[in-house]
């Protein structure tokens, strides 16, 4: 269950950091301050300081290019070769997004399974475990066997990817419902359906969204990884041809566009959930 | 035994009118089950009757078996024997006409209290159905009981930026809103602070006055019995029994002066020497 801590330490954290806040108004006057406050200004300054030291460095002891190429080479091979290299993004992005959202449903449906019956996650525990411990990029090679080399086999990586996150938090979630407020609700004659319905789901929906953040990265990660093997479009695809061409700054180019896209997409998820479950984050600041 | 205010009543229940009984716990056992080799006896041969409409506290040593009875006329469990019997038929699942409220208000946090407090008519019928088609009339029923609890400016708010008294008010509210015949506290004053609590008292007694359902509320605090409650029930310790019922016989509406009456609090003190008595202190 390495997971749910490490999401737990991340809501903790991003808990921490915001502060509360009542009318509209104030929470946008809020917002505008948090972004000139210093716990936003310093790592950005950081991001930049990074890029400035590395430039500094390659300049001074003057490092080949294909050893390592200097930030303002690769990210002009960027602009240069944007052309070239835009259907590449759309075509990871796509892949990314058709995997994610096939491993969400998935995921979402076996962890309701799970975390609705005690019978099923005591029959399928062992199981999900051992398919969680496999590396997912060991899978690759048996769906290139299945699918051959395209599109097909980094979607199915991505969603294996993304699959288990949202599974262990979907059940989690599930399965833990306060017994009062269960028995108010049955001392009224409430089915489990009504149960499930006006408290199990919408109680879920912050383990939900919380795994949605950490599945969106780790579909990325699966449908690069599966381009770099079994593609020949994507950015990974890409990534693997400048290499045998020595091309090593659009390599590089490569590994920017992928922070960058990553890290976007982190970020809508982190705001979506951000807005969906206000009341999880407002509840545990009451709490602690 | 009678001594002014409070009166010893015969624990048979056959010396009432039949017609008047609501609630009859008959000779009622429960027995936990604790894995396959060790199980708790929580309720031993207890008796009870309330008529329609009355209020009625139980007190008795922690762990005895309280909350197990409760459960037991909301019909979350059965018992192991016996039988309990609202409105004249056995209890053999939950029954729609129950309202309960715990120690624990449990709001739901994604949920604004007004409805919260409109969950129950979400599950109960004819409410249930009815639901969408009189969304506006249910809501103006809930402002008011929120009103009538204090809580007029805190209908649009969520539960955690209620305090703990506010809290416990709403959840009297949630209870109370689909005017329940029978409704079941189980110490939902206990986390509060005496004066929060005094004022709670006096809520409950007039909620209580307008609508009078039956009650059967679960306490620690003798003077709370003593001042809302018609009848209290005193219960030995585990396994549980009623060991025995005092009549509280102050006329209506009672006022905190009420309990500092001789006999308000000669009644609290014979109250405690029974459970004491039966701690063997
Ligand atoms: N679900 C359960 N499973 C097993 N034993 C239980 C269960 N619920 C209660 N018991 C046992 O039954 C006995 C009575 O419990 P109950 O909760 O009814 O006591 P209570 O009078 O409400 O106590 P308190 O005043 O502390 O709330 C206790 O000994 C308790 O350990
Ligand atoms: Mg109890």
């Amino acid at each position: 269950m390495r997971t749910v801590d490490e999401l737990d330490t991340v809501s903790r954290t991003t808990m921490d950091a915001r502060a509360r806040s009542g009318s509209t108004r104030g929470r946008i006057a809020k917002s505008l301050r948090e972004l000139a406050a210093p716990d936003k200004v310093f790592p950005a300054l950081a991001i930049v300081l990074f890029f400035v030291v590395w430039e500094i460095v390659c300049r001074v002891f003057n490092v080949p290019v294909f050893i390592l190429p200097k930030p303002s080479e690769f990210l002009g091979v960027l602009i240069a070769k944007w052309p070239a290299i835009l259907p590449n993004a759309i075509q990871t992005l796509y892949t990314t997004i058709v995997g994610f959202a096939l491993g969400v449903l998935v995921g979402a449906a076996i962890g309701a399974c799970v975390g609705l019956s005690r019978f099923v996650y005591r029959v399928t525990y062992p199981l999900l475990i051992g398919f969680y411990s496999v590396p997912k990029i060991a899978v690759v090679p048996i769906l290139v066997i299945w699918f051959g080399i395209g599109t097909i086999p980094a979607i199915l990586t991505a969603a294996i990817m993304c699959l288990f996150p949202v599974v262990v938090n979907v059940a989690t979630g599930l399965a833990t419902t306060e017994p009062e407020l269960e028995d108010v609700l049955r001392a009224l004659g409430a089915s489990k359906l009504d149960v499930l319905r006006r408290v199990g789901l919408p109680r879920s929906m912050p383990y939900f969204f919380a795994s949605l953040k950490i599945a969106v990265s780790l579909a990325f990660v699966g449908t690069v990884v599966a381009e770099t093997v079994a593609a020949n479009i994507g950015i990974g695809s890409m990534m693997i041809l400048a290499s045998s061409t020595f091309d090593v700054p659009l390599v590089f180019a490569g590994v920017f566009l992928l922070a960058v896209l990553g890290v976007a997409m982190y970020a809508i998820f982190a705001l979506i959930e951000r807005r969906v479950t206000f009341w999880a984050r407002r509840n545990a600041d009451v709490a602690a | 035994m009678t001594n002014g205010i409070g009166t010893a009543v015969a624990a048979a229940p056959g010396d009432r009118d039949a017609d008047d009984v609501f609630v009859d716990v008959q000779n009622v056992r429960l027995n936990y089950q604790v894995g396959d080799d060790s199980s708790t006896l929580a309720l031993d041969e207890t008796n009870m009757t309330l008529r329609r409409g009355e209020f009625v506290a139980i007190v008795g040593p922690s762990g005895c078996g309280k909350s197990s009875l409760l459960k037991l006329a909301s019909g979350l469990r059965r018992p192991s024997s016996g039988e309990v019997l609202v409105g004249g038929s056995a209890v053999v699942k939950p029954i729609k006409i129950v309202g309960m409220a715990f120690q624990n208000p449990t709001m739901l946090p994604w949920l604004r209290t007004i409805d919260n407090v409109l969950m129950p008519l979400q599950i109960v019928e004819p409410h249930r159905s009815q639901f969408r088609a009189k969304k506006e009339e249910y809501r103006e029923m809930a402002r008011g009981l929120l009103a009538e609890v204090g809580l007029a400016h805190f209908a649009d708010k969520y539960p955690w930026e209620l305090s703990g008294g506010m809290l416990q008010r709403a959840s009297l509210c949630r209870a109370l809103i689909h005017d329940p015949r029978l409704l079941l506290l189980d110490e939902p004053f206990g986390a509060l602070d005496a004066f929060t609590r005094e004022d709670l008292w006096q809520v409950l007694q007039k909620l209580w006055m307008e609508r009078h359902p039956t009650v059967i509320l679960v306490t620690h605090d003798l003077r709370e019995a003593v001042f809302l409650a018609d009848t209290v029930h005193v219960m030995s310790a585990r396994p549980g029994r009623v060991l025995t019922s005092h009549r509280v016989d102050i006329r209506r509406p009672r006022t905190l002066d009420d309990l500092f009456t001789d006999t308000a609090s000669q009644l609290v003190h014979e109250l405690r020497s029974h459970i004491s008595h039966d701690r063997g202190v």
